[in-house]
C-alpha cells in the first residue's frame, strides 16, 4: 500500500497556557485535495504551519512524505510547495526574475514559462510584481510555491480577499493541479471552495477535528433532512402539523422534514384544495454550510459547558 | 547547486533588486557624498584630510549596519523572509547573500569616497596603507553587517525600524571621531567612545589615511572590531527571527 501523503496522530500545540490544537488526527492520501476547513481561530493556521515546518509542535507525531516537518530538513523542503497567507517576494524583481530566482533553489525545478502560465501570468511575466494588482501577486505566490514542481502543495486560504470572478479562476487553476498529480492541502473558511475542491474535507473547531469526509459523506452523514421552502399569498399559513416557520422575506415559509415524500403531498394536497400555488416551491438537502455551522456551534458550546471560557481567537502567524 | 553557488547567486539577484529602486540607491551614495560636501564647507581648508576616512567609515556603516538593519526587517515584515525558510534554499545562504551585497555596496562606496576626497579635496589615497586598509574594511564590513542582522531581530516592526537603528547609529557615531573630533571630549565620554566598534573602526581608518603613517595593520582596532564582531554574531543567533513580530 503507498505510503499516505500525510499522517497526523495526537497534534498538540500550546502557545503558553493556550491550547490553539487539541489532538487532531488526519490522514491525505497521495493525489488527493484536502481542505481543512474551519472558522478564524479555529487552528487551521497552526496545523498547516507544522505540516510546513514553519511551526514546532508541543506533542503528536507527524509524517508528511515520509519526512518529520519538524525537522526543517532541506530534503524535505525540497519537495513541497508553500503558499502563505501573505505575498513575501521581492517587489522589486520582475514575475520571471522571482520565479526563476527560487526554481534554482530546487534539484529538479518545472519550466519557468510553464510555471508562469500554470499560475495564469504569461502576459505579466515580465512586470516587475510591484506593479501588479493584489490578485496577480497573489499568483506570483502560486507560481514561487510550484517553481520547484513539488509532490505536495500546501494552501493556506489561498483565496481569502479575491473577487468572485478571481475565486474562479483560482479554483480552475488548482484544479489543473490535481491533473498533473499532485496532492494539495488547503486550508479555507469559504464552504463552496472547499466544496468545489476538496476530495476530502476536514472541519476544524476549537482546535480539534469535529468531522473528516467528503462533502457528500459530511451532510449525510448528519442528516438526510431535507428543506422545503415556498411562498404563500399573504394572510395564508400552512397546516401546523407540518412544522413550517415563517422566513424573513414573508411570506415565504421553510420547514425540515425527515420524509420529503410525505410532506410534499401533505403540503400540495393541502395548497390544492386551498385552491393555492406554492409560489417558488423548492427542496434541497441541507447544506455544507448548514452542517458547518451546526458543527462549530456545537464545539463551542461543548466548550461552553466544560466551564472553561472558549479560546480566543489566535492564528499565530497568519 | 551548493549552498555558496546559492550565495553568490542570492548576490545577485539581491543587486538587481537593489538598482531598481533608484531613490534608494541614490540615498545610499548620496548622503556620504553630501555630508563630506556640508562638512568641508563648514570646518574649512585642511578638514578634508579628517573628513575622508570618517565619511569613509560613515559609508561603510550605513551600506552594512543601517540598510541591513532597516531592508531585512521590511523583508520579514513582508513575510520575504518567511517565504524563503520553506524553500529549500539554507538560510544561511540567503542572509550570506544579503550580507555579500551590502559589503559590495559598502567597497563601491569607499572608492566613490576615496576618489571624491582626492579629486575635489586633494587628499591623496594612501596606497601604501590599501592592504592595511583591506583588512580594516573586510572586518568591519561584516562586523557591521552582524550587527544590522542582531538588531533587526529586536525591532518591532518596519514603522519603527528608521527611528530604532538612527537612535543606535547616530549617538555612537557623534562620539566617534566620525563628525566630530574627540580631542576636546571630556576623558569619561573617551573612555565609553573606545568600547564601541564605531570608535575604533574611525580610528584605524584616520590613522591609515594620516600622512607619514606606516601603513601597519592596526591590530589592536582590528581586534576590538572583530569582538563586536562575534558578538553580533552570536546576538543575531539569539534575536534574529524569521517571522514578523507582534
Amino acid at each position: 500500500m503507498v505510503e499516505p501523503a500525510i499522517e497526523v496522530r495526537g497534534l498538540r500545540k500550546s502557545y503558553g497556557a493556550l491550547e490553539a490544537v487539541r489532538g487532531i488526527d488526519l490522514r491525505v492520501e497521495r493525489g488527493e485535495v484536502f481542505a481543512l476547513l474551519g472558522p478564524n481561530g479555529a487552528g487551521k493556521t497552526t496545523t498547516v504551519e507544522i505540516l510546513e515546518g514553519h511551526r514546532t509542535r508541543t506533542a503528536g507525531e507527524v509524517s508528511v512524505l515520509g519526512h518529520d516537518p519538524g525537522h526543517h530538513d532541506r530534503a524535505y523542503r525540497e519537495r513541497i510547495g508553500i503558499v502563505l497567507q501573505q505575498t513575501g517576494v521581492d517587489e522589486y524583481l520582475t514575475v520571471r526574475e522571482v520565479v526563476s530566482m527560487v526554481a534554482g533553489y530546487y534539484p529538479k525545478p518545472r519550466d519557468v514559462d510553464e510555471v508562469i502560465a500554470l499560475a495564469g501570468l504569461t502576459e505579466q511575466a515580465d512586470r516587475r510584481v510591484r506593479k501588479l494588482s493584489g490578485g496577480q501577486k497573489r499568483r506570483v505566490d502560486l507560481a514561487v510555491a510550484l517553481a520547484g514542481d513539488p509532490e505536495l502543495l500546501f494552501l493556506d486560504e489561498p483565496t481569502t480577499g479575491f473577487d468572485p470572478s478571481a475565486r474562479r479562476q483560482a479554483w480552475e487553476t488548482v484544479r489543473g493541479l490535481t491533473e498533473l498529480g499532485k496532492t494539495i492541502f488547503l486550508t479555507t473558511h469559504f464552504m463552496d471552495e472547499a466544496q468545489a475542491l476538496a476530495h476530502r474535507l476536514a472541519i476544524i473547531a476549537d482546535g480539534r477535528i469535529v468531522e473528516v469526509g467528503s462533502a457528500d459523506e459530511l451532510i449525510g452523514a448528519r442528516s438526510h433532512a431535507s428543506r422545503v421552502r415556498f411562498r404563500l399569498p399573504e394572510g395564508l399559513s400552512p397546516p401546523e402539523g407540518l412544522g413550517a416557520r415563517p422566513q424573513a422575506s414573508a411570506p415565504a415559509w421553510e420547514l425540515e422534514t425527515d420524509s420529503p415524500t410525505r410532506t410534499l403531498s401533505e403540503l400540495t394536497a393541502w395548497a390544492l384544495a386551498q385552491g393555492t400555488e406554492l409560489a417558488d416551491l423548492e427542496v434541497r438537502r441541507r447544506s455544507l454550510e448548514d452542517v458547518y455551522l451546526q458543527l462549530t456551534s456545537e464545539a463551542t458550546e461543548a466548550r461552553a459547558e466544560a466551564g472553561t471560557e472558549a479560546a480566543p481567537a489566535m492564528e499565530v502567524g497568519a | 547547486m551548493n549552498g555558496a553557488a546559492l550565495a553568490l547567486r542570492q548576490v545577485a539577484y539581491e543587486n538587481r533588486a537593489f538598482w531598481r529602486n533608484p531613490a534608494a540607491a541614490f540615498f545610499t551614495f548620496a548622503f556620504p557624498l553630501l555630508f563630506m560636501l556640508i562638512f568641508n564647507v563648514l570646518f574649512g581648508e585642511g578638514a578634508a584630510r579628517f573628513f575622508t576616512p570618517a565619511i569613509i567609515v560613515f559609508g561603510v556603516i550605513t551600506a552594512t549596519f543601517t540598510n541591513l538593519a532597516m531592508t531585512i526587517t521590511i523583508a520579514r515584515d513582508e513575510g520575504v523572509l518567511k517565504r524563503i525558510r520553506g524553500t529549500p534554499l539554507p538560510t544561511w545562504a540567503y542572509l550570506a547573500g544579503r550580507i555579500g551585497h551590502a559589503v559590495a555596496i559598502a567597497f563601491l562606496l569607499v572608492v566613490i569616497v576615496a576618489g571624491f576626497g582626492a579629486l575635489l579635496y586633494g587628499v591623496p589615497v594612501p596606497w601604501e596603507a590599501v592592504p592595511a586598509m583591506l583588512a580594516v574594511l573586510v572586518v568591519a564590513a561584516v562586523t557591521f553587517s552582524a550587527l544590522g542582522l542582531a538588531l533587526s531581530g529586536v525591532i518591532p516592526n518596519a514603522d519603527a525600524a528608521p527611528a530604532i537603528v538612527n537612535a543606535v547609529v547616530l549617538p555612537a557615531l557623534f562620539i566617534s571621531n566620525v563628525f566630530f573630533q574627540m580631542s576636546a571630549a571630556p576623558d569619561w565620554l573617551d573612555a565609553v567612545s573606545h568600547v564601541l566598534p564605531t570608535r575604533h573602526f574611525a580610528d584605524a581608518m584616520i590613522g591609515l589615511y594620516d600622512v607619514g603613517a606606516s601603513g601597519a595593520v592596526p591590530w589592536t582596532e582590528i581586534g576590538v572590531i572583530a569582538a563586536w564582531g562575534v558578538a553580533g554574531v552570536l546576538l543575531a543567533l539569539r534575536f534574529f527571527t524569521w517571522e514578523p513580530r507582534r
